[in-house]
């Protein structure tokens, strides 16, 4: 009468919709929370789910109930001295029923949950998209790749398939000969009979001897049998990206603004990898002169010099020729500076980006970290606002506290309303 | 028969064995049950039940993904465990045991959900007046489908909204003395997709075009609407609404019956837990007895059972109020010991029963009472001194608490009565009330709440949930708060 089921396999997360209408409903609390952390986080963390909090109050559902004041009566359990008529002072926290009334003590704590690392990636880049993502349609895509695509009756030897050549000669043999053997087995009998009977049999024989000789000629493989694999190219899209950080490290750029930069590049390696299947990343940095180095030495290494903007936009050009070609490959850059360049260098990089280095990149990005005060425009500042006139892909921002680093961000991935 | 065996590990056919030898010993107290059902589920799904409030099968709505956040949040961080069972008021009735249970647990739960709260669903007037057990599920289905549906036809935002605000009423859609007519979800569904029909067929433009009369001037009763005040105000918007599309009305409508499945348990929350608790200390005791389950089996159960019926005093850390599990499993078993071994105290107190077949005596007490009836009848002045009960009055003219009575000779009856009226559900819920309804003039609605021993209405919170009756009344309503002598003591309104 007891039925036993097992259900462990079945619905879980039931409760994903509703949680994850939850969510919607509180975005705004929560895309708050995700900008708060993005400005206390190390890089190291940024990748990480986290606390969010939602104010109790924006989340209660209210109910008809009793507030504070009345006359109430309320049993509890464990009396130790107390007699009838005895008089107790009011628990602090609350008059007029407060420590009575179920219900009543209001709790003002805040609604705190965690958001797991998918999550708060996705608010992270809610609505951002890729610049320029149209120039990767397919049709625009270089590369081919070939696929299988069942089988055709021509062919290379090389493509020749074997298991499926025997099973259509095997099938034919089928077709062609089960008609021959059934009237073979028919004229067997008649022949039987007639040699039981006494009567002549030679035309049946003939018959029989005809049908065998058919029987046997039929070909164990034929020319119609053989199948070929077939391939066919389909154009495949550059799910590949390279992204290029460039950063200043000379000596007027201080820790406060290295940090800056920092976050932005964690921002931007996080939303590539989202979007391609694989994202290389190329480390420059430069002071007077540019060198490609690793992941921690550009991010944790300190150096200090001139500045040489320049030598660090060359340097990229060098590296994007040599190891990826365009065709294959989607080139991003990102590029921090405090834009302290002297002399002819501002300009020089200017031109050398707008001509030889926009032309191979998708998207270039520029972030100026100025001074705290940060009123005064750099010379690098003025010469790219040019270059930004321009030419669409390229933005330039200035970033200078880490709250701004994720609005300017969003700024310069929004989606294209176009 | 030898023993059974126990341990971390369990397995279907070790669950089924431990089934038949509890329905077994079951039987031999004549406990009556409807069929089971036992589904096992992981840690995660028990949270997903958690959060629909314990129902399977629930509509999607955010305050359950709440409920899932912060039960999951305790769980995961170790603030509570989870519960060990959750059962559900239905024919098969279905217990969902927990996959991380052992072997000993699964039986206690076993025992617990699928013996002693299938007995009590099964027999209780409450739940046989309120509920009907056959046709829960298929209600469920129905609801969850038709809100479903209601989102693909008119967005999830606006069936949200009206969800919420149906929420923020739901205490307020309970019939309490009309026994609601039987529901079955095909029946339902069939009438309403009649409904939809018939209006169809009776469109006509035409109608558009016949030239308004006048309306007639209100007639004496009319004006006054309804005649008698309803308590039920779900029920009232969704026969009355005047702004309610027919889809909203069914939503509203699904939200009040849902609300009455619940009421029942409730009502019951001391008797329920305290007759299940009851019931599988008795059945494996009784086993432990025939020899069909160990000493380490019995050590490990009774650990747990233990943690479930511990009573902290008010001082205490961790007290949050009286255990109903505590409760009614103290008075339940009193209420044996007064059968079996009475004193002379309880031959004074309960002459009815004192020394009786104390079987019919609990099986008596749990088909005909709720809660407040059962404690006001059954708690005996030996369980008061056992708690070491007492009452505290807070009156808001005076400037302290006051000790009302304690476990004396002269405060048992008054102690009794205080804490039977404290599971009254009008000492927890607000007096409010559907008094007039102005249908042939601004068409605003107006509650009232009659004011109880002085205690007013939440004022933050009563403003929000008028924010929400007028969503759904679509007009202007407001509550009058009346004092005894019928006066109006003070109004809050909402315009929308």
């Amino acid at each position: 009468m007891m039925h036993l089921i097992d259900r462990r396999l079945n619905g879980r997360n039931k409760s994903a919709v509703n949680r994850e209408r939850f969510i919607r409903r509180y975005k705004e609390h929560i895309r708050g929370a995700v900008k708060d952390m993005i400005a206390d986080r190390s890089i190291k963390d940024m990748v990480q789910g986290g606390q969010v909090k939602v104010p109790a109050k924006d989340i209660s559902e209210p109910r008809f109930r009793h507030g504070q004041g009345g006359d109430w009566e309320m049993v509890h359990p464990g009396n130790k001295e107390f007699v009838t008529g005895d008089r107790i002072p009011r628990p602090s926290g609350g008059s007029g029923g407060g420590g009575s009334e179920p219900g009543t003590g209001e709790s003002v704590d805040d609604f705190a949950f965690s958001l797991s690392r998918e999550e708060f990636l996705d608010i992270f880049f809610e609505d951002l998209e890729l610049p320029n993502l149209m120039r990767t349609t397919l049709a625009e895509a270089e590369q081919k790749k070939l696929v299988r695509a069942g089988y055709v009756k021509e062919g290379t030897p090389s493509n020749l398939s074997v298991p499926r050549t025997m099973k259509t000669a095997l099938a034919r043999r089928i077709a062609l000969g089960k008609p021959l053997e059934d009237e073979l087995e028919a004229l067997f009998a008649q022949l039987v009979v007639a040699r039981r009977e006494g009567r002549a049999h030679q035309d049946l024989e003939g018959r029989i001897a005809e049908l065998e000789g058919r029987l046997k000629r039929l070909p164990f493989l034929d020319d119609v049998d053989l199948r070929y694999r077939h391939r066919v190219a389909v154009p495949a899209p550059t799910a590949r990206a390279v992204m290029f950080c460039l950063m200043d490290v000379s000596a007027s750029m201080d820790e406060r603004k290295k940090d800056l930069a920092k976050r932005f590049y964690t921002l931007l390696y996080l939303f590539l990898t989202r979007k391609y299947e694989r994202v290389d990343l190329v480390f420059i940095r430069h002071t007077d002169e540019a060198e490609e180095v690793d992941e921690d030495t550009f991010f944790y290494d300190r150096r200090s010099g001139g500045t040489v903007v320049l030598s660090a936009l060359e340097l990229m050009k060098t590296i994007c020729q040599a190891r990826y070609p365009v065709s294959e490959w989607n080139i991003y850059a990102a590029q921090a500076s405090d834009g302290d360049a002297f002399g002819a260098d501002a300009g020089k990089s200017a031109r050398f980006l707008e001509d030889e280095l926009l032309p191979l990149t998708r998207y270039f990005a520029y972030i100026e970290v100025p001074e705290e005060d940060g009123a005064r425009r750099s010379s690098l500042w003025v010469e790219y606002e040019e270059v930004e006139e321009a030419r669409d892909n390229f933005a330039m921002r200035r970033v200078a506290h880490p709250s701004e680093i994720y609005p300017v961000f969003r700024d310069l991935f929004s989606r294209e309303t176009a | 028969m030898p023993t059974l065996p126990h341990g971390p590990e369990w397995d279907f056919e070790l669950i089924e064995r431990y089934d038949a030898a509890i329905a077994e010993t079951a039987a031999q107290f004549g406990l009556d049950t409807y069929p089971n059902q036992i589904e096992i589920i992981g840690s995660e799904q028990m949270l997903d039940a958690y959060a629909s409030a314990g129902l399977p099968l629930g509509y999607p709505h955010w305050s359950y993904g709440k409920a899932f956040i912060a039960n999951e949040q305790a769980y995961r961080k170790g603030y509570q465990g989870l519960a060990y069972e959750i059962v559900i008021n239905s024919d098969p009735c279905i217990a969902y045991l927990m996959e991380e249970n052992t072997m000993t647990m699964q039986a206690l739960v076993i025992a617990h959900a699928s013996y002693g709260h299938n007995s009590f669903f099964k027999s209780n007037y409450l739940f046989r007046q309120f509920t009907q057990a056959d046709a829960i599920l298929d209600y469920l289905v129905f609801a969850r489908r038709y809100i479903m549906d209601c989102e693909e036809r008119h967005g999830v935002a606006a069936v949200e909204e009206l969800i919420d605000s149906c929420h923020a009423l739901q205490e307020y859609g309970v019939d309490r003395y009309k026994r609601p007519a039987p529901l079955s979800a095909r029946a339902q569904e069939a009438r309403r997709s009649e409904r939809a029909e018939v209006e169809r067929q009776l469109y006509n433009d035409l109608w558009r075009t016949i030239p308004k009369t006048p309306q007639d001037s209100a007639t004496p009763e009319q004006r006054g609407f309804p005649g008698e005040p309803e308590e039920n105000i779900l029920y009232f918007v969704e026969k009355h609404s005047p702004r309610l599309a027919p889809w909203q009305r069914e939503v509203v409508r699904i939200v009040r019956k849902l609300s009455q499945y619940f009421y029942p348990q409730v009502q019951t929350k001391v008797m329920n837990e305290g007759w299940a608790t009851f019931w599988h200390y008795t059945l494996l005791n009784r086993m432990y007895d025939e020899k069909k389950v160990d000493d380490a089996f019995m050590l490990e159960f009774l650990h747990s059972h233990t943690n479930v019926v511990t009573q902290r005093g008010f001082d205490q850390q961790g007290y949050h109020g009286i255990n109903p599990y505590a409760l009614g499993f103290a008075m339940m078993s009193d209420i044996r010991r007064i059968c079996e071994n009475p004193t002379a105290e309880d031959r004074e107190w309960f002459p009815e029963f004192a020394g009786g077949d104390w079987l019919k005596v609990l099986d008596f007490a749990m088909r005909n009472f709720k809660d407040e009836s059962f404690i006001a009848q059954y708690l005996s002045p030996k369980l008061i001194r056992d708690f070491r009960l007492f009452a505290i009055s807070d009156k808001s003219s005076e400037p302290e608490l006051e000790v009302d009575s304690i476990h004396d000779e002269r405060g048992y009856r008054r102690v009794r009565r205080t804490l039977a009226d404290q599971y009254k559900r009008e000492n927890r819920l607000p007096d409010i009330q559907v008094a007039r309804y102005e249908r042939d003039g601004d068409r605003s609605l107006t509650l009232r709440h009659n004011l109880f021993r002085g205690r007013p209405l939440h004022e933050t919170e009563t403003d929000e949930v008028m924010r929400h009756l007028g969503r759904l009344w679509g007009f202007e309503v407001r509550v009058e708060t009346v004092d005894s002598d019928g006066k109006v003591h003070s109004t809050r309104d909402w315009r929308p």
